[in-house]
């Protein structure tokens, strides 16, 4: 089956179509949910789609399909009407439909805005932030936030803290003397985006005294620049972990689906094993067995690999399904029948199907991953102390006795929740985007 | 039917045979035993530690350990809890009932608050509750669960509402009955609260999904056109369809929360068996650790079964032969 050649995407349009099911069939059955550690926690697909196409469906032809097929499209020149029209004339591709659908979805781009600006603080991390994630002040322990004052210039003035007649904590400023302030202060030297060497901060005290704009943690480390630093480890720990996730979802989904028969049986079985687990359950008993000697870098790249075996089963069975779906399709009969390649089958064919797929269920389930590892590093099970993780420095939180008065130690779990809120609200705007029959 | 259910049942066995080795070898990737932190302590004999090892079997290869474990468990033996001295099946009941409590209290809280919500974000399609209660909805998918947890602690500690965690009072045992149950019902809501408000999202926004669906076909618009009045077409004919799929939801929700629960258990001191598995595992405590893993898994399956037998229940398509 050639393409016809006046409509260039219209091979794409197909491939494109041909991954619906596969989408749908991970809808409806929420075992094979997209996301593989907290499946019933994440946002329903929406049914309208899923349940469309069990449905007589008595609504007007959705504008792709009108693109897709020439005679159709003819058919239903006149009912078009508008922007369907001129997109009928344009013949966009379906990416570039989904993304002119998903640039409407106004809570998708603030989402979307908002990822850009978090993931440009962490590279930019020690840049931003004013000292290192390590660097200790020994006499500011549980060090407040400094209120800064920008007339006539910028000052700050240390925190005092003492107790009042309830034995109450109370704080207050030493106004003695005053900490200037600069943009672009000298500091303590890095390497910019791991190369540059340099020691300009975005600001900082001038002399040798030190500013807190988000106050200090218990060995007198500031919370704003380890807030930075922390950003890189949880941000990584999503991006790392759905990489490694789906490489092995695709290999062993890939060779279940493939191959069929006895290894499809015995992979499926072992999938459905490690699905019975409660996930956190697996979680919390593999980050315990590290040995507590562990380096905080190795313990970072094994609770990657940890987050990563817990889910690939999910991944598996959803993209076995796939290849067994994709493989039946009359597109890839028909290529077979032309004599192409395998390779290429795989490669033009059946992976673009699943491009889609991925997209989505990757922007849904890094913050699964996200969550997962500030749930384990909360617990003390997850990144190991000096290095900064957003779960690990909530974990001074746990005792309510140390976090009375103290609330400036709860702002990573509100970055959390902003990472979180915005991939989901990514991920919603782009399943939905993505989704042929959403109007 | 019930042979469906059988069937069901007697593949449950394979599954959970893997989950105990899958467990079991979890176990035995850490590095020491239960002993191995006593060992430190010089006042400890050796000799008594070789004989306690050796007591406890931990001192064949690690299969054979595996094996006799499967073989008393057969036989109703659940091996022996180092740290509690209590035989693990007495001591997991009480843990697994806190887990049960919890989790189903989420679970009818979950429902009562989410049905009527979504039924109304359904029925007033982009109104301004329609738009909160979306937002309200990944905002609650997207909080980290311990973090709310710890906020609610925070409530609990400023406002004397709620106990601060725990599932008793320190005074519980000197209690009567009736003492006691009340005692628990006050411990409950909270940790409940926090389990539940993830899946009143998911259920809110599912159930006006398939409001607006049913909504749309063509039965309810007859209904409309024979004069009904729009109440008694949403209440009688739409929500009644819309349900339906719902139902299934209900024992995927319920093994979702098992395995939510752990968490929250954790943070806010609630007996559960996430709790005793932390614990377990923390001091390796191998028996425990491996029975509370195994129930959690149990209870995750039976969750998918009731699911699966739900759905053949209301759903005449499907057959299961």
């Amino acid at each position: 089956m050639q393409p016809d050649p006046e409509h260039p995407n219209s091979e794409k349009s197909k491939t494109r179509q041909s991954s619906d099911p596969a989408l749908d069939q991970a809808a409806i059955e929420p075992d094979l949910a997209a996301t593989p550690i907290a499946a019933p926690e994440v946002p329903p697909p929406p049914i309208a789609a899923t349940f469309a196409a069990a449905l007589p469906t008595n609504t007007v032809a959705p504008e792709i399909g009108a693109a897709d097929n020439t005679a159709d499209r003819h058919a239903q020149g006149q009912l078009l009407t508008g922007r369907a029209a001129r997109l009928s004339v344009v013949s966009l591709s379906p990416v570039q439909l989904a993304w002119r659908r998903l640039r409407k979805n106004r809570l998708a781009v603030a989402g979307g805005w908002i990822l850009i600006v978090l993931y440009g603080m962490a590279l930019l991390a020690p840049f931003i932030a004013p000292y290192g994630f390590a660097s200790q002040d020994s006499e500011a322990s549980f060090r407040p936030p400094m209120r800064i004052r920008f007339t006539p210039v910028a000052t700050a003035f240390r925190v005092t803290s003492s107790f009042n007649q309830y034995h109450e904590r109370i704080f207050g400023e030493d106004k003695t003397k005053p900490i200037r302030l600069r943009l672009f202060a000298r500091g303590e030297p890095y390497r910019l985006l791991w190369l540059l060497p340099t020691n300009i901060h975005l600001f900082g005290a001038i002399g040798s005294e030190r500013v807190y704009i988000l106050g200090t943690d218990q060995f007198g480390r500031d919370y704003f620049s380890r807030l930075l630093y922390a950003a890189q480890i949880s941000l990584s720990v999503g991006l790392i972990g759905i990489a490694i996730t789906f490489a092995l979802g695709l290999i062993v989904g890939g060779i279940s689906g493939f191959y069929g028969g006895l290894t499809d049986d015995i992979i499926m079985r072992a999938c459905e094993v490690v699905m019975s687990v409660p996930d956190f359950y697996l979680l919390l008993a593999l980050a315990a067995t590290l040995p507590p000697n562990l380096s905080p870098a190795v313990a970072f790249i094994m609770i990657i690999i940890i987050l990563s075996f817990v889910g690939w089963a999910g991944m598996a069975r959803i993209i076995r399904g796939m290849v067994l779906s994709v493989r039946e399709r009359e597109y890839v009969e028909a290529a077979r029948a032309l004599g192409v390649s395998d390779a290429r089958i795989i490669f033009r064919h059946i992976l673009p199907s699943t491009f889609t797929f991925a997209i989505v269920a990757a922007t849904l389930t890094i913050p699964v991953y996200i969550l997962a590892e500030a749930s384990l590093s909360f617990l003390g099970l997850g990144i190991r102390d000096p290095m900064p993780s957003w779960g690990n420095m909530l974990s001074a939180a746990q005792n309510l006795a140390t976090l009375e008065g103290r609330l400036w130690i709860l702002t990573p779990g509100i970055m959390i929740f902003i990472t979180t809120l915005a991939f989901n609200f990514l991920g919603d705007g782009l399943r939905d985007a993505f989704d042929p029959k959403s109007k | 039917m019930l042979r469906f259910i059988l069937r069901r049942l007697i593949q449950m066995i394979p599954l959970i045979l893997g989950i105990t080795f899958i467990s079991f070898v979890v176990m035995k990737m850490a590095p020491g035993d239960f002993l191995s932190q006593m060992s430190s302590n010089p006042q400890v004999n050796p000799e008594t530690l070789a004989r306690l090892r050796h007591n406890f079997g931990l001192d064949k290869p690690w299969w054979l350990q595996y094996l006799i474990w499967l073989k008393n468990v057969v036989k109703g033996d659940f091996g022996y809890s180092f740290s509690y001295h209590l035989p693990v099946f007495t001591l997991i009941g009480q843990y697994v009932f806190a887990t049960l409590l919890l989790a189903t209290t989420a679970l009818i809280i979950s429902w009562v608050v989410a049905l009527p919500f979504g039924i109304f974000a359904a029925t007033h399609k982009n109104g301004t509750i329609d738009k909160i209660a979306s937002f309200l909805a990944f905002s609650f998918i997207s909080a980290p669960s311990f973090f709310v947890a710890l906020l609610a602690l925070i409530l609990a500690q400023k406002t004397g509402w709620f106990p601060v965690g725990g599932m008793q009072s320190a005074n519980y045992s000197s209690l009567s009955a009736w003492g006691k149950f009340m005692d628990v019902a006050r411990h409950l809501p909270l940790p409940a609260l926090v389990l539940g408000t993830r899946s009143v999202s998911t259920i809110m926004r599912q159930m006006r999904g398939n409001l607006l669906d049913v909504l749309g076909e063509n039965f309810i618009l007859a209904a409309r056109a024979r004069g009904l009045p729009e109440r008694k077409v949403i209440v009688k004919h739409a929500v009644r369809n819309a349900i339906n799929p719902l139902i299934t939801i209900f024992g995927y929700q319920l093994s979702g929360l098992l395995a939510g629960a752990a968490l929250i258990e954790i943070v806010m001191g609630w007996p559960g068996l996430g709790f005793l598995l932390l614990e377990a595992v923390r001091s390796q405590d191998l028996y425990v650790a491996m029975g509370s893993f195994v129930m959690g898994g149990v209870l995750l399956i039976l969750g998918n079964l009731i699911a699966d037998i739900l759905l053949a229940v209301t759903d005449p398509r499907i057959k299961y032969s």
